[in-house]
């Protein structure tokens, strides 16, 4: 599958890391994992952000999110405007790697708070697109 | 420009930060002199943004971060300024109208600023009901696209006695870099590339914060500004908000900041606003602010960030 297919729109067609898309579909989050240094990062990144390696593996992400920081766009771009309003969220997975992803529509506005628990889930788009979402992390 | 100005075949090239691209123009023009390559320099700064209407604009805008990873979900400049407002909200309790004060400051300010788009002065209550654009940031939390142009002329310091009585002096400079994507970033309550680009400027004008008279700072939202009040050493990091609300940045008080309107009055030109917060400087320390002066003014710092804080760029500037 082609990164062409990653969001709702998509600005980046080749890349060294379209496997990611692969297994998007498959219902599954992958970050990349350096065998050099053992550095994971996500979103997925062909060289290592340490050591500049080209040599990493896929390794998947399990662990639930805490929202760091969110907002609410009104005014959004073209592409976007019938989807507004909706809500951006920057969270950190239990592993450490970060997600910048909408958070779903199901949690209100009023439940929305810096420190919840959230759970990056895949979810399938119209004309066979692939993305994710964080939502609320099951209760324990 | 050259072409239209007439000056071919003179070299001539483009400087490419975003939002800070005359600001670092500056600098590329500053060491082209220090090493004797050009005795004079022109750094010109521009932006026609009117052309487009505001959401081809913002169209534009949301795909100036992380093209790859983020712009699929549809992120605008607003938006990525809001998610650090609200970072900074959550960390030290900072208000929505400690960040709508900013804006009345600014639009007060620019009433009395001929060059500024807007010169209608602001109440809380116009700040605060203003339209949601990314929240928490409403319509007069942001600054407005502008088409806008600014010249500075640089040269040595002898050359530059001959051209003026006046010339003033770049006696500091600063830029740093933060990664673009935020998920690559760890802290959001700040901008580290302005902490990181006020610190080389300061010491090499071998000033600190509590020397500069009067201080152009990013304005493109009143949230940022609040932030650069901390990242630039004019108060401690989390008491921006309380820093506005005590008047410490109005002429009069601590460190006078914005006091031409500010992006937020004057409109945000991208490619122009380096190099206009310079000339903004520079007026004041030449006596030249008309109603907006700054008394004493001998040491002023000009302060960019490029998109979402990429880039920063500081320039310390004296009379001396």
């Amino acid at each position: 599958m082609s990164f062409e297919q990653f969001g709702w729109v998509s600005y980046a067609s080749n890349t060294r890391v379209s496997k990611f898309v692969d297994y998007l579909q498959e219902g599954r989050i992958y970050a990349t994992k350096c065998n050099e240094c053992g550095q994971v990062e996500f979103p997925p990144r062909a060289h290592c952000i340490r050591c500049l390696s080209t040599n990493f593996e896929w390794k998947e992400l399990l662990g639930d999110c805490t929202l760091i920081t969110y907002t609410k766009v009104d005014a959004a771009p073209s592409v976007f405007r019938d989807q507004a309003p909706y809500t951006l969220g920057l969270a950190e997975f239990s592993e450490g790697p970060k997600v910048f992803a909408w958070i779903d529509k199901s949690i209100t506005e009023a439940e929305v708070a810096i420190g919840m628990k959230l759970k990056l889930i895949t979810t399938e788009l119209p004309n066979r697109r692939v993305s994710y979402l964080l939502t609320k992390a099951k209760e324990p | 420009m050259a072409e239209y100005v007439g000056v071919n075949p003179i070299p001539t090239f483009h400087v490419e930060a975003a939002c800070a691209s005359s600001g670092v123009g500056v600098r590329v023009g500053w060491s082209m002199v220090q090493a004797g390559l050009h005795g004079v320099v022109a750094v010109i700064g521009f932006q026609k943004m009117t052309e487009l209407d505001a959401a081809e604009v913002q169209d534009v805008m949301s795909r100036s971060g992380d093209v790859m990873w983020e712009s699929p979900f549809g992120p605008t400049m607003p938006a990525y300024y809001a998610m650090h407002a609200r970072a900074h909200m959550n960390k030290y309790g900072t208000t929505e109208e400690q960040f709508a004060l900013v804006s009345i400051k600014n639009h007060k300010y620019g009433a009395k600023n001929p060059y500024a788009m807007f010169q209608k002065e602001l109440s809380l209550e116009d700040v605060l009901k203003s339209r949601v654009v990314a929240s928490p940031l409403k319509l007069y939390d942001c600054c407005a696209n502008a088409d806008g142009a600014a010249c500075i002329i640089l040269a040595s310091g002898e050359r530059a006695r001959k051209i003026t009585a006046s010339p003033i002096w770049i006696s500091g400079l600063g830029l740093a870099s933060s990664p673009m994507s935020l998920t690559s970033r760890s802290e959001f309550a700040s901008f580290e590339c302005s902490v990181q680009a006020a610190r080389q400027a300061y010491k090499m004008a071998k000033v600190t914060a509590r020397d500069i008279d009067v201080a152009e700072v990013h304005d493109s939202f009143t949230s940022a500004e609040v932030i650069n009040y901390e990242d630039l050493g004019f108060c401690r990091k989390g008491e921006g908000g309380k820093f506005i609300e005590n008047g410490e940045t109005y002429i009069g008080g601590k460190i006078p900041v914005n006091v031409d309107g500010g992006l937020l009055a004057k409109g945000h030109p991208v490619g122009a606003t380096g190099a206009a917060h310079i000339i903004s400087i520079a007026k004041q320390l030449r006596n030249e602010a008309g109603p907006n002066q700054v008394p004493n003014a001998k040491v002023g710092l000009a302060h960019n960030i490029g998109g979402i804080g990429m880039y920063a760029v500081c320039t310390v500037l004296s009379a001396k």
